[in-house]
């Protein structure tokens, strides 16, 4: 391997790390607040459960929230634990890791808006329907 | 195109200034907030360091051992199974915020990677192998292997949905 190419490598990774760093520490800066701002017992007050409401309320509050997929498991746990139902718990946990709303303005600067925007509504629809084939599917387990 | 990616440029410079100038409004109304808000920050940057220089040393080495040539046959147009399999796995063992992987994404896209496998790799990151015993834990193994096969046929379906809508053509 030439020392060319090793430099032109690192030169390339450096330009993309300037151009990406703005949007990381917006992206980083937005995420703290959300996570300041929101407790995680909120998530324990606002289901009401309602059979169709909750699960719509689940894809919801997960798009919104953000952190990482394990907390979204343990919040998902425990709102189980309090009698939410299991298609409101699933929809909550897959919008949480598949959908990102505040990251939505960093994703549509890299790979364009419409492909952000189709992308982030496909993952809160396929959190809602995986919700309802999954209950189904462990129902006939 | 020298417009464009100025434009480009210069939007994502006014993002952060427009986050820094919220930051700044909250130090007004509600100063607690704010400075709490700032420690968490300082906090995730400390977690999400070794993360980034993962993801900028898969960017050397992808810019090192990699060409567009390459990454099209093994990510582009022609890649079938291989592609699918590649980005699912990917999206399965990446860690961290999806965010960190947007430059390498972004890198291997400009190089001729599909946007359905994009999308696939995005879905995956839901399936974590680190988590799983959580997930048993909650939920129980059942639960898990449903969840976990619905994850990974539906990072396809939208893969392959997104390319629809976006109305992407690949010429032979």
């Amino acid at each position: 391997m030439s020392l060319l190419k090793i430099k032109e490598s690192f030169t390339k990774t450096l330009k993309s790390f300037k151009q990406i760093i703005p949007m990381i520490l917006g992206v980083i800066l937005l995420v703290a607040l959300f996570i300041t701002a929101v407790p995680k017992s909120f998530y324990n007050i606002v289901f009401t459960g309602n059979k169709i409401i909750d699960p719509l309320l689940g894809a919801t509050l997960g798009s919104i929230a953000i952190g990482q997929p394990i907390t979204s498991y343990i919040i998902g746990g425990e709102l189980l634990n309090h009698g939410v139902s299991l298609i409101a718990v699933i929809a909550f946990i897959l919008a949480w890791v598949s959908v990102g709303t505040i990251q939505l303005p960093a994703e549509s600067m890299i790979f364009g808006k419409k492909f952000a925007i189709i992308r982030n509504l496909m993952s809160f629809f396929s959190a809602l329907i995986i919700a309802i084939l999954t209950t189904l599917t462990l129902s006939f387990l | 195109m020298k417009k464009d990616s100025l434009k480009k440029n210069k939007s994502k410079w006014i993002f952060l200034a427009s986050v820094i100038a919220l930051y700044l409004v909250l130090t007004l109304v509600n100063f607690s907030l704010a400075k709490e808000s700032f420690l968490a920050f300082l906090e995730l940057l400390k977690q999400i360091f070794p993360i980034f220089a993962i993801v900028l040393f898969f960017m050397f080495i992808s810019g090192l051992f990699f060409n567009a040539k390459k990454i099209t046959i093994s990510l582009g147009k022609n890649a079938g199974l291989k592609g699918w399999f590649i980005s699912i796995t990917g999206g399965i063992l990446s860690t961290g915020p999806s965010y960190m992987w947007y430059p390498l994404l972004s890198e291997l896209k400009e190089n001729g990677m599909r946007d359905a496998f994009i999308v696939a790799f995005f879905y995956n990151r839901a399936v974590k192998i680190s988590i799983l015993p959580m997930m048993i834990y909650y939920f129980g193994l059942s639960f898990v292997i449903v969840l976990t096969f619905y994850m990974i046929l539906f990072s396809v379906i939208n893969g392959i949905l997104m390319e629809k809508f976006l109305k992407v053509k690949y010429k032979n």
